[in-house]
């Protein structure tokens, strides 16, 4: 999303903090989020992204710090910020007694949507989650996935213009989690700005405009996903060849980081994508050497942290987490 | 809209989700009826030939003693389900996305409290229909039947607030479940099985002072004609009480613990 000299911030952050009793779990956060764009907040668990959302979201008091969220103080105005989110969390909030229809229809009749409007809003919404065949079923005779869908649709049913999904894609298959992120684009094209957490690079770098680092309760690294990968080495092919003539002559070809000639590895930068393999190969077959076998790593969270921190992703207490 | 007419409305749709809870799971309910319709028989036709002689009448005089008692076995046990299906809430991620939107906060609890209260009059009905059954002759005029029903509301009103506030304190259903015992215990420790003076002494102050046992007497009074005395005024007073310091006590623990 490109910023417009119109764009005011969704959620302003300034030095947020609150502890649990002895553990400081945010420690001074400044941030801001741009209306109309999509802000990841990245870390593992236990950096503190569960407790951030559920402060923005009016669940939990802060212990120091100015929050703005949609234009209103956070403390002060808190029935206003909560007309203008939407939250969506990790544990599906969704009334399993309920069939699909009803959960939504509830969502409409606490939005006050009137009958004839509430009707309108849980069919679009049923129509655009492809839920029309569970649309009758209880809740919890669906799938993870698919709770997921009726978890977002009903946060979806008031119209909110910010919405929070903490960790939206946590335990999903593969192919619920491409869904979910074909709908946050959806919203955000729709004009929603969201605000995610997620422990998945590739999710920040997929639905982010800008990423913001978050370990032990402060912002190690801020900035688009461009911006923060030009910053992690760690995108990398791994090749093992047969026997060391046939490293050693690949070695000569090619841009080598490391080479291990017991392992009979070499290491070479990319990107992992498929021209930059293709390139490296053709380069190999130029001299007539074809590695054994061939591994793509991409940059994860831990790269990442080794990147801004200097250290791996260290997992904190799950306690956040809840 | 006001803040009233808002309250109103959410309250409304939150009591709407509850009667749709009562129709989803109805072992609930069957439970609930069940329970006290199966203390009813047991008492009546196991204990009753004694208990009646001892009272000076025989089973038939038992039955006629022992219903009030059961329908107040039936209140306090039914509100184990108001602490079960409000823990079950809480547990769930369902409050975190009540609590962030802009909708009366005590909603929730309200729409409990209501469905509970129907929930309680169905087992109370059905209950009072076994004993009807089986022998139990009222003496009741309508409007004592009235009485009778309000008194029955005012006490399930009281003891669902409290049920609400244990099932919020509560850290899981299995909790909730167990918590809200007690109160199917006191009809037993009060007037509600036996007469309180063929008890030994220390029991008998507590089962004479306990908030059960002046409920017990008004409706028994008001079924039976047996006169109700200063008993009504005592009985509303402990209703009163219980139901404003619980509201209190879950309102605020309402707020607080789904802050975790």
């Amino acid at each position: 999303m490109s910023t417009t000299l119109l764009a005011r911030p969704a959620v302003s952050v300034a030095g947020l903090r609150k502890t649990f009793g002895t553990r400081t779990v945010l420690d001074g956060i400044d941030l801001t989020v741009t209306e109309g764009t999509v802000f990841a907040l990245l870390g593992p668990n236990g950096a503190g992204k569960t407790t951030m959302v559920r402060i923005l979201a009016t669940l939990l008091a802060a212990d120091g710090g100015s929050v703005r969220v949609a234009g209103h103080d956070l403390v002060r105005e808190a029935d206003a910020v909560r007309a203008a989110i939407g939250l969506t969390g990790q544990f599906a909030a969704v009334d399993k007694l309920l069939t699909v229809r009803e959960n939504l229809r509830l969502m409409a009749d606490l939005n006050r949507l009137g009958r004839a409007g509430g009707r309108r809003r849980v069919d679009h919404l049923i129509q655009r989650f492809d839920l029309a065949e569970s649309a009758a079923k209880p809740v919890s005779l669906l799938s993870g996935g698919q709770q997921r869908r009726v978890d977002l649709a009903m946060t979806l049913v008031g119209s909110p213009r910010l919405i929070f999904l903490d960790e939206p894609t946590t335990g999903l298959d593969p192919r619920s989690r491409v869904e979910m992120w074909r709908i946050v684009r959806e919203l955000v094209a729709d004009g929603v700005t969201v605000f995610l957490t997620t422990q998945y690079l590739e999710e920040a770098d997929q639905l982010a405009d800008r990423i913001a680092v978050l370990d032990h309760g402060r912002i190690v690294a801020e900035g688009t996903p461009d911006e923060l990968k030009r910053r992690i080495p760690g995108g990398h092919l791994v090749l093992r060849f047969a026997e060391p003539g046939a490293l050693r002559t690949a070695a000569s070809v090619l841009n080598v980081t490391h080479s291990d000639e017991s392992a009979l590895t070499l290491q070479v930068p990319s990107d992992g994508g498929v021209a930059d393999l293709r390139a490296v190969l053709a380069t190999l077959d130029g001299v007539h050497v074809t590695p054994d076998h061939l591994t793509v790593h991409t940059p994860d969270l831990d790269d990442v942290f080794f990147a801004f921190t200097g250290g791996p992703a260290s997992t904190g207490t799950d306690e956040e987490t809840r | 809209m006001t803040t009233l007419a808002h309250t109103l409305s959410d309250s409304g749709t939150m009591f709407r989700r509850q009667l749709l809870h009562l129709r989803r799971y109805p072992s609930l309910t069957i439970m609930l009826i069940g329970l006290p319709v199966i203390f009813l028989l047991l008492f009546v036709y196991v204990f009753g030939g004694a208990v009646g002689a001892g009272l000076g009448g025989g089973r038939d005089a038992y039955v006629d003693y022992l219903t009030p008692g059961i329908l107040l076995f039936t209140v306090a046990g039914a509100v184990a389900g108001t602490a079960i299906s409000v823990a079950m809430d809480m547990t769930e991620g369902i409050v975190d996305r009540f609590r962030s939107m802009a909708i009366a906060r005590a909603s929730v609890l309200t729409g409990h409290v209501l469905g509970s209260l129907v929930q309680i009059f169905i087992a109370v009905f059905v209950v009072l229909g076994v004993a009807l059954l089986i022998g139990f002759r009222p003496t009741a005029t309508p409007l004592e039947w009235l009485a009778v029903a309000g008194v029955l509301a005012a006490t399930a009103f009281a003891l669902t607030w409290l049920a609400v506030a244990l099932g919020i304190v509560a850290d899981s259903v299995e909790t909730a479940s167990n918590t809200p015992m007690f109160l199917s215990l006191l009809p037993f420790l009060g007037s509600g099985f036996v007469p309180t003076d063929t008890m030994p002494s220390g029991l008998r102050v507590f089962a004479e002072y306990q908030p059960f046992t002046p409920i017990i007497e008004t409706l028994r009074g008001l079924l039976l004609g047996t006169g109700v005395g200063t008993s009504a005024y005592l009985a509303l007073a402990w209703c009163a009480v219980i139901s404003g310091l619980s509201y209190v006590w879950a309102k605020r623990t309402y707020n607080k613990r789904a802050a975790r």
